[in-house]
């Protein structure tokens, strides 16, 4: 079936493309990038990766038990990602900014994430242990993704993405400027629920195809990188983007010539792309700062 | 007179959560005035700034703000909160902070390379470049904010509260943390915005020297009492003894700098200020104008 890979890159790619879960998984990627790097560079700058994670962790417990219960995974990872994300939301009240606050958030959010944990190897050892499921509701699987999947993928997509249109400019404000924009009017703290919600949203959909430990590549790494490149928040949301995609589709070919799990290759790409434009910015500064007549006076 | 004022407060009082924090307040502001609110830490001089926002009611008396009750002209008020500075891994320049602060509250997302067919777009942009220049910040807006210094942050929120041309600028203490010679240089721009610009500009201050020479007016707060009028008025030792209702004496250093001394404890300079942000119960502490 898998011909290996031979350099003859027009045949290779006519060769995974010849089969409809290659396709699947490549319109799969393209929708799970954008959407999981819109909310992940959010996530980013406003210093929320803990929240995202514990909301990730969440869905392992949610499609464990949707599965035991007889639902569909999807159900349970909407449910339980939904379900921490207002969780975190409205517990962990204040507007963040104070360190006690931050730390008796964080603390929470460690609770809810711990306690989500707990909770899957629960319903695991009810089920009576599965382990191929396991593996794949924590690092993912991009392999056999149906027309249908690709359909509900894309339409939770568009519902994200245009609400985040919607809040875009309020929320970057909102996640900067937290007083200033409220003293403007800006709904600081709705912002903050309804982003944490649609945070949920996407890890649950994502994770759907990346596994609740594995979405996190995505949500985290390209903004990541993007950030680290450039201060100019449309240009390095559009590499955010960019990096998302293209890390994404180059994973899924890599693990499809190279016989290796789609997690792996793609989030070993991201990390290098991080690690990479990391190296350029600290070479770049080391480069600044020995070049004299350069100081500049604050 | 009462026409063209920007604001005005009248026997005005604050309690929060039941608490009458200060009362009979009688405030005038004029455009082009500089104004500081002074008095000892913890007494609720940035609630001050809070009721002229309109987000905490006047638990008596009037107050109107640019012919309105307090927020409903939010648009032509320019605020700069307390605040600590930002983070230094913020990935976010100055220019875009000032620009949030021209749109920032709006729906919607700016589209890509709009700038060559919105003439709308193209005077945003030659706003915000000519507010960081009255301030003096042009050559590090295009830094990320967080690797600027405490004093080139403070200049380019200046820069973000001034965007919009308001009336009206409520400054929460910005000169706290910043070095001497920066102290100097932001006070001296506040006052030429009031100066230039027509900007009526109320300040709480922790110290009041770096202003003294700009001020129109102060108004002192205690717990139980406030004073107003001008620097040379209110802030003597017949005043200040009179409000805090104990022997305190101001002294004029050779300078003109003024520091009160007296009170029930040791007039310390307060060097460990900060420590008083999480112990609000030293508002019966003398504050030592440096």
């Amino acid at each position: 079936m898998n011909p290996g890979f031979t350099w003859n890159i027009i045949t290779d790619v006519q060769w995974m493309w010849s089969l409809p879960s290659m396709v699947n998984a490549f319109r799969a990627g393209l929708a799970v990038a954008i959407l999981a790097g819109v909310i992940g560079w959010f996530m980013v700058l406003r210093r929320q990766s803990f929240a995202g994670h514990s909301i990730a962790v969440t869905g392992f417990p949610g499609a464990a038990a949707a599965v035991y219960l007889g639902l569909s995974a999807t159900v349970g990872y909407f449910g339980f990602c939904i379900g921490s994300a207002l969780v975190i939301a409205l517990l962990a009240r204040g507007s963040g900014t104070g360190v006690g606050e931050r730390a008796h958030s964080s603390a929470l959010i460690a609770v809810v994430q711990a306690f989500a944990l707990a909770l899957g190897a629960v319903f695991l050892d009810l089920y009576g242990g599965f382990l191929s499921s396991t593996s794949a509701f924590l690092f993912g699987n991009f392999l056999g993704i149906t027309d249908e999947d690709v359909l509900t993928l894309v339409a939770v997509a568009v519902v994200v993405l245009l609400a985040m249109a919607v809040i875009g400019r309020r929320l970057l404000f909102a996640s900067v400027d937290p007083a200033v924009a409220a003293a403007r009017g800006v709904p600081v703290r709705a912002l903050s629920v309804l982003y944490l919600v649609l945070l949920g949203a996407t890890v649950a959909e994502v994770s759907k195809f990346t596994g609740s430990l594995l979405v996190f590549a995505l949500l985290v790494m390209p903004a990541a990188t993007a950030q680290v490149i450039t201060a100019r928040p449309g240009l390095s949301l559009l590499y955010t983007v960019v990096i998302g995609v293209l890390v994404t589709w180059f994973g899924l070919a890599w693990a499809y010539f190279g016989n290796q799990a789609t997690g792996f290759t793609i989030t070993s790409l991201a990390f290098a792309c991080y690690v990479l434009a990391y190296a350029a910015k600290s070479v770049r500064r080391t480069l600044r700062q020995g070049r004299p007549g350069r100081l500049e006076v604050a | 007179m009462i026409d063209d004022a920007v604001l005005s407060l009248r026997d005005a009082a604050v309690s929060v959560g039941g608490r009458l924090l200060w009362s009979g307040v009688d405030l005038s502001v004029r455009p082009g005035e500089f104004v500081a609110v002074l008095g000892p830490n913890g007494v609720g001089k940035s609630t001050m700034i809070k009721v002229l926002l309109g987000t905490l009611p006047a638990a008596a008396g009037s107050v109107t703000v640019l012919g309105e009750r307090p927020g409903a002209a939010g648009e032509q008020i320019g605020y700069l909160p307390q605040r600590r500075n930002f983070d230094g891994s913020l990935r976010i320049r100055g220019v875009d902070v000032v620009r949030l602060g021209l749109d920032g509250d709006r729906w919607g997302v700016p589209l890509p390379f709009a700038r060559r067919f919105s003439s709308g777009r193209r005077i945003a942009d030659e706003r915000v470049r000519e507010v960081i220049d009255l301030v003096g910040a042009s050559a590090y807006a295009h830094r990320p904010i967080g690797e600027c210094s405490g004093g080139e942050q403070q200049r380019l929120l200046i820069a973000q509260a001034l965007v919009r041309r308001p009336r009206l600028l409520l400054l929460d203490e910005p000169l706290d943390s910043l070095d001497l010679p920066n102290q100097a240089g932001i006070a001296a721009l506040i006052h030429r915005i009031c100066v230039q610009e027509q900007v009526a500009v109320v300040m709480v201050a922790h110290d009041v020297n770096p202003i003294l020479s700009y001020l129109n007016r102060v108004v002192y707060i205690v717990s139980g009492g406030a004073a107003s009028g001008p620097a040379s008025e209110v802030i003597t030792t017949e005043t200040l003894t009179r409000l805090y209702g104990t022997p305190v004496e101001v002294l004029r250093a050779a300078d003109g700098r003024l520091v009160v001394v007296g009170g029930p404890e040791a007039p310390a300079l307060h060097s460990d200020r900060h420590a008083d942000h999480h112990s609000h119960e030293h508002g019966d502490r003398h504050e030592a104008l440096r």
